[in-house]
């Protein structure tokens, strides 16, 4: 446990240095959202109208932004070897990687998305379930996104490859965390929502990092 | 005593078979110095013994026991240092060898990364970052890992390359020391490595086909080299 710890503080130190992953995440997101305005007009109402859409399909993209350098840094430089050879099994060294990518890169998002909310006139009722789906939400994306990662390394141009091998995965993720909004606005509950979406992660928390690992261990070979 | 031995080890790479039929066996105390010409298949006898690369036939013991039956087990008793560095640049150099040391199960990996580097000679590099060492530097940060954290087989793929000549006679004693307290070595070497009593194995007498044009063998090495 104390390695598994290690090795997030670990990558927890080196996205803090590096600086720049981590805040490319969110400004992308920031700016992604800022855009809708300008292409669809000022209208209050139909912004209010697609704001968890439009939050939630800014938070993928943002997220997918950073996914490519999850491995790929220990990758080049020989650490991801030397990761496979160390006692932790390569499951935990996916999840702790996983778990301080999202540190970094969900957490600022989930911060930031509020104050998304209120500039697209979101109506203040749906701020609480916005912020609770994306907690949910965003590990899924990052555990989702771990795998297509894992697969893509050491392919050439595997960032978009990994874009196109993994977007279609975040769609039920996108339903149901924009379902759960927009059925809180209208005055349903979101409670079904945020039951599949918890059941998504669920889900993907033991498989994500299988799966994953067995792509590392092809990739190290 | 334990007894680190391969039987009928078959390796492929791609569609070529790189080494057939091959045996090997290290006992405490013991060096096998693993010789031939690039692209015979070094470096993939060492990633073979690592763990990292599955031979596609015969098996490795340890003890008379298949190291397939216990990964775990093998991985904590071996060393490996390949052609890559494993440096990070933005962490120093007793934060790089730190965390190796404490992945490595060593009870205080600060201090005992800092007796591995003062051990190389370089304990004036302790808080450099990662990203201004030089090459040298770098190898001799990677090497103090076997140090840093106790294991009894280290398998090293050229760990001269990048070394001067004090280096290497440092790493010399380290290796001696290590065998002399019951440790065993795997080394793959262009260069002469001093190491008293040590096994010679030429990889080049289990080639199945000749090599004929020195292109074919270069572009082999970079495959490997990739992986």
């Amino acid at each position: 446990m104390t390695r598994f710890l290690r090795l997030v503080g670990r990558d927890l130190r080196l996205a803090l240095r590096q600086g720049s992953d981590a805040s490319i995440a969110v400004m992308f997101f920031v700016l992604c959202v800022v855009l809708f305005p300008f292409g669809v007009g000022p209208e209050p109402n139909i912004l209010a109208r697609i704001a968890a859409g439009v939050i939630w399909v800014a938070a993928l993209l943002a997220s997918l932004l950073s996914l490519e350098r999850l491995f790929q840094n220990d990758y080049e430089d020989g650490s991801l070897e030397l990761l496979s050879l160390s006692t932790l099994p390569m499951e935990a060294v996916v999840l702790a990687k996983t778990l301080a990518h999202w540190l970094v890169t969900g957490v600022p998002l989930i911060v930031a998305a509020p104050l998304l909310a209120v500039l697209l006139n979101m109506n203040a009722e749906g701020f609480g379930i916005l912020v609770l789906t994306l907690l949910v939400g965003t590990p899924i994306l990052s555990l989702i996104g771990s795998i297509g990662a894992a697969l893509t390394l050491g392919a050439r141009r595997g960032g978009v490859l990994l874009s196109l091998l993994i977007l279609p995965l975040y769609i039920p993720v996108l339903i149901f965390g924009a379902g759960a909004i927009d059925a809180a606005l209208n005055g349903l509950t979101p409670r079904p929502h945020l039951l599949l979406l918890g059941g998504l992660l669920a889900g993907a928390l033991p498989l994500a990092p299988w799966a994953s690992a067995a792509a590392l261990r092809q990739a190290v070979e | 005593m334990p007894v680190f031995a391969g039987t009928e080890l078959t390796c492929l790479r791609g569609d070529r078979l790189v080494f057939t039929g091959l045996d090997f066996r290290i006992e405490p105390g013991e060096a096998l110095v693993l010789l031939g010409p690039n692209g015979s298949g070094k470096s993939s006898l060492l990633r073979v013994m690592a763990g990292l690369l599955k031979p596609l036939r015969g098996q490795l013991s340890w003890d008379d026991i298949a190291v397939t039956e216990d990964p775990d087990g093998h991985r904590s008793r071996i060393h490996y240092v390949g052609h890559l560095d494993a440096v990070k640049p933005v962490l120093s150099a007793v934060e790089n060898l730190a965390f190796w040391a404490n992945l490595g199960g060593a009870a205080d990996p600060r201090t005992s990364a800092r007796a591995a580097l003062d051990r190389l000679g370089v304990p004036h590099i302790a808080n450099v970052p990662g990203r201004y060492l030089s090459a040298g530097q770098k190898r001799r940060l990677n090497l103090a890992r076997v140090l840093a954290a106790p294991a009894t087989l280290w398998l090293l793929d050229e760990p001269t390359v990048a070394l001067d000549r004090a280096a290497i006679a440092l790493f010399e004693e380290i290796i001696a020391e290590h065998r002399a307290g019951g440790g065993m070595v795997a080394v793959s070497t262009h260069v002469d490595i001093a190491m008293p009593g040590a096994r010679d194995l030429h990889l080049d007498d289990f080639t199945p086909i000749p090599h004929d044009a020195d292109e074919d063998v270069d572009e082999d090495m970079e495959g490997e080299h990739a992986a």
